[in-house]
């Protein structure tokens, strides 16, 4: 199996990797650009634990081939704090207390960042709709909803 | 294996039809790399459609809309004037997966991974819509309904693939709906599938109707006596009674854990007769 040589951009860095034709984005950016934030929950769509941006497009890392990273955007949790500031959705989740494990977090976080990027003010039912793709096992849905909605109100005010 | 990218139809053509070993079309993935990863499909080559131009339309034509095969979902959901039209081809779209499932799944990815319970096939199938098939001896316009031939198998020869689909155009008090039974809300399989497209005149008679079943038998179903049960009629109660009728004696599903035969059989009634509802008021409603 040869390995492909892609050219792209990672949360606004010129980044380039070798990957294998069948080895996944999500793969990619745990295994060979150290970018572990992006979690494996079931490597077949259904968690939502690998959510990354791709071309302003929210999709599952691990339906995506790394190859078909090339020229493309790819925007993960690691891009989301700018230096120690955190992004307001990461604030209320820890204010929320909208996570125990973790695993299903930076998921959780770019979804519901796309989600207000698009829809600044959700309704509850819009925001559970829209995250019905993250999976979480410890943390019940209603705090995660709550910190969405929280953070959606602080980042309207602060316009 | 070896991963490809053209980006002209004329190039994903020559590419496909010369390939030594299994070649794969590959769009959103959202079918095909999970049965990769399952050790299901083993491609020798992945094609990826995704940067054909051409493929990402959707375009205006004829009155109706060509719709290309790498759009996505979300996409679809996106287009107001499509939506407009195909309320019914467009809600069976959006409700394959996720926002991120969305964010690639395309309609003829659907149409081509032939689940019988793929759920934009009978919407497809009510819209009397046509894929345009392109391969080596050039292309050729199908029917979608005769596109899947049973579980995971279609028509297309070797070396073809589809390139775009196309909805007709409509006409004045013309609507489509599409509804599905799944244990949730959101996130799993159709169970049973209902699509129904119709036209009302003036005074709020049926003067045309499709009707079209997902998983309730190896392929969707075109289900003519049901439609037969709507044209003429004011969709009145004996009119859906006929066409619940129609519906669930087509209906030759399986048994599994998600729906024994009575439940899915007597649900395709069901479904079809709250989609004709749903199909009446968006057309306009009773005169
Ligand atoms: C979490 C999850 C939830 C899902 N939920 C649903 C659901 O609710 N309803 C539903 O119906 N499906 C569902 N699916 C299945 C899948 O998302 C859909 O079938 C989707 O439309 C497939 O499109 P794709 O572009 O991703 O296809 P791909 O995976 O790229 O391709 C699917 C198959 O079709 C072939 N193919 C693709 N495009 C073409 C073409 N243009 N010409 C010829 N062959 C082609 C491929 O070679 C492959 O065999 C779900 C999948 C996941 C992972
Ligand atoms: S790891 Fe990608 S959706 Fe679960
Ligand atoms: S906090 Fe553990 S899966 Fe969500």
């Amino acid at each position: 199996m040869s390995a492909i040589h892609v050219t792209t951009t990672i949360n606004n860095d010129a980044t380039e990797f070798l990957c294998a034709p069948d080895e996944t984005l999500l793969d990619v950016l745990r295994d060979r650009l150290g970018l572990t934030g992006s979690k494996e929950g079931c490597g077949s769509g259904d968690c939502g634990a690998c959510s990354v941006m791709l071309d302003g497009r929210l999709v599952c890392a691990c339906l995506v081939l790394g190859a078909e990273a090339e020229g493309r955007t790819v925007a993960t949790i690691e891009g989301m704090a700018v230096g120690e500031t955190l992004h307001p959705l990461q604030r209320k989740f820890l204010e929320h207390a909208a996570l125990q494990c973790g695993i299903c977090t930076p998921g959780f976080l770019i979804a519901a960042k796309a989600l207000l990027e698009r829809h600044p003010d959700p309704t509850e039912e819009e925001a559970r709709y829209w995250l019905a793709g993250n999976l979480c096992r410890c943390t019940g849905y209603d705090k995660i909803i709550r910190a969405v909605l929280d953070a959606a109100a602080e980042m309207r005010e602060a316009g | 294996m070896q991963y490809i990218s053209p980006t002209t139809v004329d190039e994903a053509v020559h590419a496909l039809s010369s390939a030594t070993g299994a070649c794969r079309i590959l769009a959103g993935g959202t079918d095909l790399l999970v049965q990769m990863r399952a050790g299901m499909k083993r491609p020798d080559t992945l094609l990826d459609i995704k940067r054909i131009d051409a493929l990402h339309q959707i375009t205006a034509e004829d009155g109706g809309w060509r719709i290309g095969a790498a759009v996505s979902g979300a996409e679809m959901g996106e287009h107001a004037a499509l939506v407009s039209d195909w309320p019914g081809v467009v809600e069976a779209v959006n409700l394959i997966g996720s926002t991120q499932i969305q964010g690639r799944a395309t309609m003829a990815g659907n149409l081509c991974n032939a689940s019988p319970a793929a759920d934009s096939v009978p919407a497809l199938v009510a819209a009397n819509a046509v894929a345009r098939v392109v391969g080596p001896h050039g292309q050729r316009d199908v029917a979608v309904l005769d596109i899947p031939s049973g579980p995971g198998k279609t028509t297309l020869e070797p070396g073809e693939f589809v390139a775009s689909t196309y909805l007709p155009a409509r006409g004045a008090r013309s609507a489509d709906a599409y509804l599905r039974f799944i244990p949730r809300t959101e996130m799993d399989i159709a169970v049973v599938g209902a699509a129904v497209s119709l036209t009302l005149d003036a005074d709020g008679i049926c003067t045309a109707a499709r009707v079209a079943l997902g998983a309730v038998a190896p392929k969707v179903l075109l289900v003519e006596a049901a439609a037969r049960a709507l044209i003429g009629s004011r969709l009145d109660a004996p009119a859906l009674d006929a066409l619940a009728e129609a519906c669930s004696a087509a209906a030759k599903p399986i048994a599994d854990k998600r729906g024994t035969v009575e439940f899915r059989t007597q649900v395709a009634g069901v479904l079809a007769r709250r989609a004709t509802l749903i199909a009446q008021t968006r057309a306009g409603g009773p005169a």
